[in-house]
């Protein structure tokens, strides 16, 4: 009995982070749209685009190869995967222990690495820019995403998910410079990783300063769909990861009712609200970095992690 | 007793030297060669995994009078030689079948057959070797053969020069290693490494001990700043060879690093994980750089050896340091993942070597600037190339990923670790680890991509055949082998328990009891992986999408020409290239370590020139290190060539005056 149930949360986990993702996205455009003093597309408008894209045939390019059409599969599995692994509402997930935090970034890393195959396959010189230049980004981003990390796995003693979300909501934590530091790079890392605005631009195209767009040019239809759904995905997971490690209150433990369940939902439906408001704000407020001020931004997130690691070290000691 | 049935094997390969050498240029000749080497290799291989599962801390070992009159040769096999004789077997049986197919194109094959038994069969008794004369024996005979076989192809100039590089970094090695087991003699000058072990040696020859292993077994595996032969010689030899050098040659070096180190020279220093660790993790950084540098494909995956070794050395290093502060379970931990990535990284990247040997078997090309679309063309040898490249970018839910996984799990566990100096470079190790993981995906999606993508960037490629049976079903064998070693890491882990328990005194958590098959390096609440589940998941999530879309919404499919934003390019020098797609990288990280330039040539007005650019880029450390040396001995020599042409007077008075110097030295010596 006890594991049907647990089937059923991680299966409504799955269901949660799918259903959602577009909405945020809506959501974030119409915020944007309105503090520019637009009406906006309506909340919704991600969920028909995505239905129209499926509906429609896919034009292939004549020199694709088979890898072309599997790929947003692959990228599309890999992200809801590790999309489905963070805790949202509820800790300690049935497969929650399958992947660690290490493991989440890797999952990601192979979808994107898959991607930059993608702008390759065609033989445009337009796919081409767009993967190189995403793996320039990813090559910074990486590690400073990992760097990150070690400082939050080094205070909660783990590198799982539901442990660090679990440890990171007791008032024991505190406040430390090395959080504050490991958040400021977790929010470059989710700006570059997600293709926003100083990065880059997601409602570009026919640019030369395109990356993301760049590569997924040549998709369309379904295979466009899948693709346009993972980034949404993409975008949910790094709001959720930053909600459960440094706002981790209300998240329901492994045993908890009806009532702390209902807490944990209303709270992630909040920080996602606040997530997705803060990244249409800042988006709105600030201008796209021409590329190759890019590694310098991403260089500081690095050393900002480095640094919050390093302080860790040390100050253990003391 | 079963030292000497492996001895037997050893016996059998060296066998096959002169047959090859009777056989000749007959057409048989490298059918004969590679199948027995290709069973005694299976044979030797199957034989050592039987002995690590069944090790239980026994060792068997033999003696035999050859070598030195009074020292006789003494061989072993333990654990540690156990789990490096499966490597060095996998790898050599592998490349076997692979040349079974791809030998057949080789055009002189009387230069190749004779030194690729002996070759496998040097590796392999320096794995076995019991003490240090056998030792250093076995080793300069690996690295001769090995030297035959790169100047095999002597008609390119370039290769003679491999050749020439590689013979003096190798006799270069050789000499450190010499020094070193000349400095651990045990009680009356016993060479015998039972004998080592019994006899401790001083904190301050230790010390030199390990800088001299470091130089002398690094230099073999290629780390920074003493891998400058290796990607000069590793390509210039046949590709299967090349599979062999990178994927197994470095691994016996990293092979004789441990024995030495954490076998012969006993408990180690605080200290000692220093040079380990910041050699490690400056050569993985550098190693991925140089390598997103290359636009030839084996070039390409031989800088790429050098920073999987640098992980290799990383694991090793935090090994040390969690030995020398007494923390045992962390360092099995750090030693496992160490082991396992010599496990992995001899798997993927003999696979792709042998997909860049079927590339150039197909299409006579080398360099990626000249091919493209192979996929089309080489469907399944594009494939497992593929699987090749996730596996070594460290990517779920291949091997690759789990061996850094478990580097990184160890990197988390060093805050305990009391000293300062290790404070703070452990995390900047971390930093580098992390950066070239992140890099190395970079330069494969460019090997991959440039390679296997796109339209073809020139005939040879348009023309390209898939590769024969043979060469595939090993590269098949070593894909499979990377997902199951990703899938199933538990058992992996497990079966290096014994070498963990051999040198570090215990192992990590027993594996394969664990609830779906997951690994957990510590306790569960800390941290685990399950890549098996990860790649199930992720299956039925992609084919639950590809039937609900393809049975719910559409299905249909059109082919048209690409679309590009409206202004596609039908010819192929529109694509992007190997040296373009790393332009990125290269302006963020090669104008300090390569001192890049572009170089942009416009012709001038009204001329009809086409406008040039080149791309200048400079390897600082040939420049520092090895260009001063080369000075320097041209210099000296020029010198000392007047020595050559004295009269009898002044060459005695040369004697005379060496004589009463050495006299004075003696008398004066304290």
């Amino acid at each position: 009995m006890a594991v049907i149930r647990e089937f059923a949360f991680q299966g409504a986990e799955m269901l949660l982070v799918l259903l959602l993702s577009p909405l945020l996205t809506g959501f974030v455009r119409k915020v944007k749209a309105r503090l520019l003093r637009r009406q906006g597309p309506p909340l919704l408008q991600p969920y028909r685009d995505l239905i129209r894209l499926m509906r429609k045939e896919v034009v292939l390019a004549e020199s694709a190869s088979w890898l072309f059409r599997v790929i947003p599969y692959i990228i599309f599995a890999g992200t809801w995967v590790a999309a489905s692994l963070v805790p949202t509402f509820r800790s300690g997930l049935l497969f929650s222990w399958s992947a660690d935090l290490i493991a989440i970034i890797a999952l990601l890393g192979s979808a994107r690495f898959f991607l930059a195959l993608a702008g390759l396959d065609v033989g445009t010189s337009f796919g081409g820019i767009g993967s190189s230049r995403e793996v320039m980004i990813a090559s910074l981003a990486e590690p400073a995403m990992l760097m990150t990390m070690f400082t939050l796995a080094l205070i909660a003693g783990s590198t799982q998910l539901s442990t660090m979300a679990a440890h990171m909501a007791l008032s024991a934590v505190g406040l430390r410079v090395s959080l504050g530091l490991g958040l400021l790079a977790l929010i470059m890392v989710a700006l570059a990783e997600n293709a926003r605005i100083p990065i880059d631009n997601p409602a570009t195209h026919l640019e030369l300063t395109m990356v993301h767009e760049a590569m997924v040019l040549e998709y369309s239809g379904r295979h466009l769909a899948l693709i346009d759904l993972s980034s949404e995905l993409k975008l949910l997971l790094y709001v959720s990861v930053i909600g459960c490690l440094f706002t981790p209150w209300g998240i329901a433990g492994p045993d908890s009712g009806g009532q702390a369940l209902a807490v944990g939902v209303v709270s992630y439906l909040a920080k996602l609200t606040v997530g997705g408001f803060l990244l249409a704000v800042f988006e709105t407020a600030i201008a796209k970095m021409r590329v190759f001020r890019v590694p310098a931004f991403l260089g500081a997130a690095l050393m900002l992690g480095l640094l919050a690691t390093l302080l860790l070290f040390v100050s253990r000691s003391l | 007793m079963m030292a000497a049935y492996a001895l037997c094997g050893v016996a059998a390969l060296l066998l096959l030297l002169p047959i090859a050498i009777v056989l000749g240029r007959s057409s048989h000749s490298s059918a004969v060669v590679y199948g027995a080497s290709l069973i005694v290799a299976l044979v030797l291989g199957i034989f050592a995994l039987l002995t690590l599962f069944e090790h239980s801390g026994r060792v068997s070992s033999v003696s035999l009078p050859f070598g030195l009159p009074w020292l006789g040769a003494h061989f072993r096999i333990d654990a540690l030689s156990a789990f490096f004789l499966v490597v060095v077997n996998l790898g050599g049986a592998a490349a076997s079948l692979f040349a079974l197919g791809y030998g057949q194109h080789e055009h002189a094959p009387q230069r190749v057959l004779p030194f690729y038994p002996v070759y496998l069969a040097a590796m392999n008794l320096v794995v076995l070797a019991d003490d240090a004369f056998s030792f250093l024996v076995s080793w300069e005979f690996m690295s001769l053969s090995s030297w035959a076989l790169v100047i095999a192809h002597h008609q390119i100039r370039e290769n003679l020069r491999a050749g020439y590089v590689y013979l003096l970094m190798a006799s270069f090695g050789t000499l450190a290693l010499l020094l070193a087991f000349g400095l651990l003699a045990g009680a009356n000058g016993n060479y015998v490494f039972d004998a080592i072990r019994a006899a401790h040696p001083s904190t301050q020859l230790a010390a030199l001990v390990l800088i001299l292993v470091l130089v002398g077994a690094g230099s073999k595996a290629g780390v920074v700043p003493l891998h400058a032969w290796l990607p000069l010689a590793h390509p210039a030899a046949p590709s299967h060879v090349s599979a062999l050098m990178s994927g197994v040659m470095t691994k016996v070096a990293v092979y004789g690093f441990v024995r030495i180190v954490f076998d012969l020279l006993g408990p180690p220093d605080w200290w000692w994980s220093m040079p380990v660790l910041g050699v490690g993790g400056i050569t993985a950084a550098m190693g991925v750089l140089y390598a997103l540098m290359q636009h030839d494909l084996k070039r390409l995956l031989a800088y790429h050896t050098v920073e999987n070794i640098g992980i290799i050395y990383i694991g090793l290093g935090l090994a040390l340091a969690f030995k020398a502060y007494n923390m045992p379970l962390a360092a099995a931990l750090a030693f496992t993942a160490g082991l396992f990535h010599v496990f992995n990284h001899s798997v993927f990247k003999s696979l792709l070597f042998f997909g860049a040997g079927a590339v150039l078997n197909s299409t006579g090309e080398r360099d990626m600037e000249h091919l493209g679309g192979l996929i089309h063309r080489m469907p399944q040898t594009a494939f497992v190339f593929l699987v090749g490249c996730v596996a070594i970018s460290a990517l779920p839910p291949l091997n690759g990923f789990v061996s850094e996984w478990l580097t990184f799990q160890a990197i988390l566990l060093s805050p305990q670790l009391p000293s300062w100096g290790l404070k703070f470079l452990v995390p900047a190790v971390g930093g580098l680890l992390a950066l070239s993981a992140a890099l190395a995906a970079a330069c494969f999606v460019k090997a991959f991509g440039v390679t296997f993508l796109g339209r073809a960037r020139g005939p040879a490629a348009q023309a390209a055949k898939e590769t024969d049976t043979n060469s595939l079903a090993a590269m098949f064998f070593l894909a499979a082998l990377c997902l199951v070693a990703g899938i199933l890491p538990g058992f992996f882990i497990d079966a290096l328990a014994p070498v963990a328990n051999s040198l570090i005194g215990t192992a990590m958590p027993h594996q394969a009891g664990v609830e779906w098959l997951s690994i957990v390096p510590i306790a569960e609440s800390r941290s685990s992986y399950n890549g098996l589940l990860v790649l199930v998941f992720v299956v039925m999530s992609g084919s639950l999408a590809a039937f609900a879309i393809h049975r719910l919404a559409s299905d249909k499919l059109r082919r048209g020409p690409a679309w590009d934003c409206g202004y596609p390019d039908p010819s192929p020098a529109t694509q992007y290239t190997a040296s373009s797609f790393a332009q990125p990288i290269r302006r963020v990280y090669g104008t300090m370590m390569f001192s890049a330039r572009e170089i942009g040539e416009m012709p001038a007005p009204g001329s009809i020139a086409p406008a040039r650019l080149h791309v200048q880029l400079r390897d600082l450390i040939w420049d520092a290190l090895y260009a001063p040396v080369a000075v320097g001995i041209d210099y000296a020599t020029e010198k000392l060539n007047s020595l050559q042409f004295l009269t009898i007077r002044q060459y005695l008075s040369l004697v005379f005056a060496a004589l009463v110097i050495l006299l004075v030295v003696l008398a004066i010596w304290p």
